[in-house]
């Protein structure tokens, strides 16, 4: 199955891509307030409202999602586009809600296995900002082994019934549909008795629940499934072969994460964690050691540019056949621990004001922050996952033996 | 696949083949052993070989009949800095690349003509910059060149001086009323004394030379005083860097790939130490570091033979290979156990090699606090 094509692009037609993004941007787009950003993803009503209206904008002026073929509604245009846009919108409000999952993961796997109709009736509702979807992937009896989904799917004639349940969606309560992972085989090894389906979400027999995670958003919900009846045209791929589908879609994912990915859109950074912080200015205001602040303003400087560096240079390298596809993973570790160590770099650069403040300022935010840093390291398939990917997939080295490997689902043991 | 650029031109990939055959057909692992007990850490005959095949041609301008492979020759050098890492090569490949850089852009007519020897593998170069004490600035320089009947007069002491003893001329880094001002000097003017040093690299070798009021002729300045000498003395710090980053990354993804296959093929317990979760989880680790690695040492070069953000980039390799490499090695003596910490080994030849390279022109902290600076700390 073919990776992504990174097409040769013209350096002159790319600038002048450029200038056409930023003139149309200007335009149409509204600036992003410095001082006080819109955060797409916190501060936005439970219909996304606003993430609609702006991904309808960009659908509008042509630069939603330009690397979807324009049969679907996109623009046939190649990754380079994508980035100039990405590169012009960080000084723009963006719809980046749009961009994970439902973008770059959820439309890259329907691209591949979806059937005709299911393509021309999802692709271009995502691109003009009509459907947001998420993933139902994980399930609360454990994150990393996907392919050991419990929920149910049991064929009842042309349709499905699903019983079980979800977990670690982004923002299901605001979305329309999931791709959804559930077993409809139970009597075959684990990989092989798996479909992929596509859920409406406000659906009969399906009750959501946010999670409050310790920043206090809920960004994340769980969800129950109750005889909830999906007429058989929403399997996506084949049934019994859901793995093969959502083995692809791990791939958009990581691909997604580790920034190689043609359909993300525009760039969602946090201020501690992506360098919006002017980490030596808040060094000199709060005062402290001053070898120590300058070790770690250098070690956060090294992480930042060497993280660039290596991207591109994976990027490239399975572009060129030079890296097998799993490489990915190598962008996904060093980004999951950069990303942690600068959490923790802000906030000891904060000194005590990250720990305890006074009533109406912001800097205790840094120590909730480096509270939930090890997010970073666990969302998106965890660093530990990363590690059993890089030392089997590129080193070669043996698979960690697995007790649930060629046994018929109903007989592989399971916790509680 | 071993971690080299992943933007190599055919040329360039052609030459880097060649240069790693050539190694390894003229200086596997025993040669280099051998090598060690040789006073000067290497043969003539084999540096004019290796001459030849180009490793000293790339930073001298074409119109003194020189040139790189891509246009760009900090980018070829460093794809030899890093093969010469892979097989811990000695010879004066550094110092004699940094010198002969700055003689072909501000050397006199003089000077520039022994570029033709260095080409020929015949004429050796070295950079006399630390000072006992020294940090690797160019502000720590306290050798005295005083004006005196029309030229100067040298005073002081240059330490870490690789091939300091081999080389056929000195450039010495000093300080003149009008500023910091570079000479280049044979070793054995008057009061030029060359004492070889001990080092914990087993390949290269390094040297005192003390300067006891040496006259200078005008003749033997190297550029003009001051702003330019500074200039020449900087690109000198970051081409030295850049090669030392390169050297460290190949050296350490060879150690790598040599431990990885032990880990094939040593068992424990009736299974490979490959097949243990927890020692896979730090191969995957190591395996990170040599990528980043790899990508921080192009990332520099690119950013050096452009001429944008060279300052910052060049530390930011050192910062993060310098460390990470020796981290990599150390990880894998102890993956290797006892054998690991033997002189029969190779791992310590990799080890003591990539540790100096790791100490001198700045450690890692050193340039993380230079980068502190530029981020406007």
């Amino acid at each position: 199955m073919s990776d992504f094509v990174y097409a040769e692009t013209d350096p002159a037609e790319l600038a002048e891509y450029r200038e056409q993004v930023e003139t149309w941007m200007n335009e149409n787009m509204p600036r992003r307030d410095r001082v006080n950003p819109w955060h797409p993803t916190h501060d936005d009503d439970l219909k996304s409202t606003r993430n609609r209206e702006l991904q309808r904008r960009l659908s509008d002026g042509g630069y939603a999602a330009v690397c979807y073929p324009k049969e679907y509604g996109g623009q046939s245009l190649t990754i380079a586009h994508q980035r100039i846009i990405d590169d012009v919108s960080m000084d723009f409000d963006m719809p980046i809600l749009f961009s994970v999952p439902t973008l770059s993961i959820c439309g890259p796997t329907i691209l591949e296995f979806g059937t005709e109709e299911q393509k021309q009736r999802y692709i271009p509702a995502w691109i003009r900002g009509d459907e947001l979807w998420v993933q139902f992937m994980s399930e609360p009896s454990g994150g990393s082994d996907m392919a050991g989904a419990l929920t149910r799917a049991d064929r009842d004639g042309d349709a499905f019934v699903i019983n079980g349940s979800k977990i670690w969606s982004t923002f299901a309560q605001r979305s329309d549909y999931a791709l959804m992972l559930a077993r409809t085989n139970w009597e075959v090894p684990k990989h092989r008795g798996l479909t992929m389906f596509i859920v409406p979400i406000h659906y009969p027999g399906i009750d959501i629940h946010p999670i409050r995670m310790v920043d206090g958003t809920e960004e994340f919900c769980q969800e129950y499934f109750n005889d909830v009846i999906i007429p058989a045209e929403n399997v996506v791929g084949e049934v019994d072969d859901g793995w093969t589908v959502a083995s692809r879609l791990l791939f958009h994912e990581r691909a997604s994460v580790g920034n190689a990915s043609p359909y993300t859109q525009g760039r969602h950074r946090n201020r501690s964690a992506d360098g919006l912080d002017d980490l030596a200015t808040i060094a000199r205001d709060f005062g402290g050691n001053v070898g120590r602040q300058r070790q770690i303003l250098g070690e956060t400087e090294t992480l930042s540019r060497v993280e660039v560096l290596l991207s591109d240079r994976v990027v490239k390298g399975i572009e060129s056949g030079y890296f097998p596809a799993p490489a990915g993973s190598l962008v996904r570790l060093f980004h999951g621990l950069s990303r942690a160590d600068r959490l923790t770099v802000a906030m000891e650069l904060h000194g005590d004001r990250a720990l305890v403040w006074n009533q109406g300022e912001d800097t205790g935010g840094y120590g909730v922050e480096y509270v939930q840093r090890q997010q970073t390291c666990i969302g998106g398939g965890t660093t530990e996952m990363a590690r059993n990917i890089i030392s089997e997939r590129i080193l070669g080295m043996p698979r960690e033996p697995a007790a649930d490997r060629d046994l018929p689902f109903n007989q592989v043991p399971r916790s509680g | 696949m071993a971690p080299v650029r992943v933007d190599l031109s055919d040329d360039q990939e052609f030459f880097r083949e060649t240069s790693r055959r050539f190694i390894e057909s003229e200086v596997p692992v025993s040669v280099v052993r051998e090598w060690h007990d040789l006073v000067d850490g290497c043969p003539q005959s084999w540096w004019r070989a290796a001459a030849e095949l180009g490793w000293t041609s790339f930073m001298v301008p074409e119109s003194l009949g020189g040139g790189s492979i891509s246009g760009r020759p900090v980018v070829d050098l460093t794809i030899v800095a890093d093969e010469m890492g892979r097989g811990a090569v000695p010879g004066p490949f550094m110092p004699t690349n940094v010198v002969a850089d700055t003689l072909g852009r501000s050397g006199n007519p003089d000077q520039q003509s022994l570029l033709e020897g260095v080409m020929a593998g015949e004429t050796i170069l070295a950079w006399a910059f630390c000072e006992p004490g020294g940090d690797w600035t160019a502000s720590h320089v306290a050798a005295a060149a005083a004006p005196s009947n029309g030229g100067y007069v040298l005073t002081g002491t240059k330490t870490a001086v690789e091939a300091g003893a081999q080389a056929h001329h000195l450039l010495v880094t000093a300080r003149t009323p009008d500023g910091l001002t570079q000479f280049l000097l044979p070793p054995d003017a008057p009061g030029i004394t060359v004492i070889s040093q001990e080092s914990l690299d087993l390949g290269r070798r390094f040297a005192e030379v003390r300067f006891d009021g040496v006259s200078v002729g005008p003749e033997s300045m190297v550029g003009e005083p001051g702003a330019a000498a500074e200039a020449d003395v900087e690109r000198q710090r970051l081409v030295a860097v850049l090669l030392q980053c390169a050297d460290n990354a190949g050296s350490a993804a060879k150690v790598l790939e040599f431990t990885v296959e032990y880990a094939f093929d040593r068992y424990s317990f009736g299974r490979p130490l490959a097949s243990y979760q927890a020692l896979k989880h730090r191969f995957a680790d190591m395996k990170l570091w040599s990528e980043a690695s790899q990508a921080a040492v192009d990332g520099a070069a690119d950013a050096l033979a452009e001429g944008r953000d060279e300052v910052r980039m060049v530390s930011v390799a050192k910062s993060y290979v310098g460390d990470h490499s020796v981290d990599l090695m150390q990880d894998c003596v102890q993956i290797h156990g006892g054998i690991g910490v033997t002189y029969e080994h190779d791992l310590h030849l990799y080890l003591r090699r990539a540790t100096v390279n790791r100490g001198l022109f700045g450690t890692p902290a050193d340039h993380r606090d230079a980068l502190s600076e530029l981020v406007g700390y």
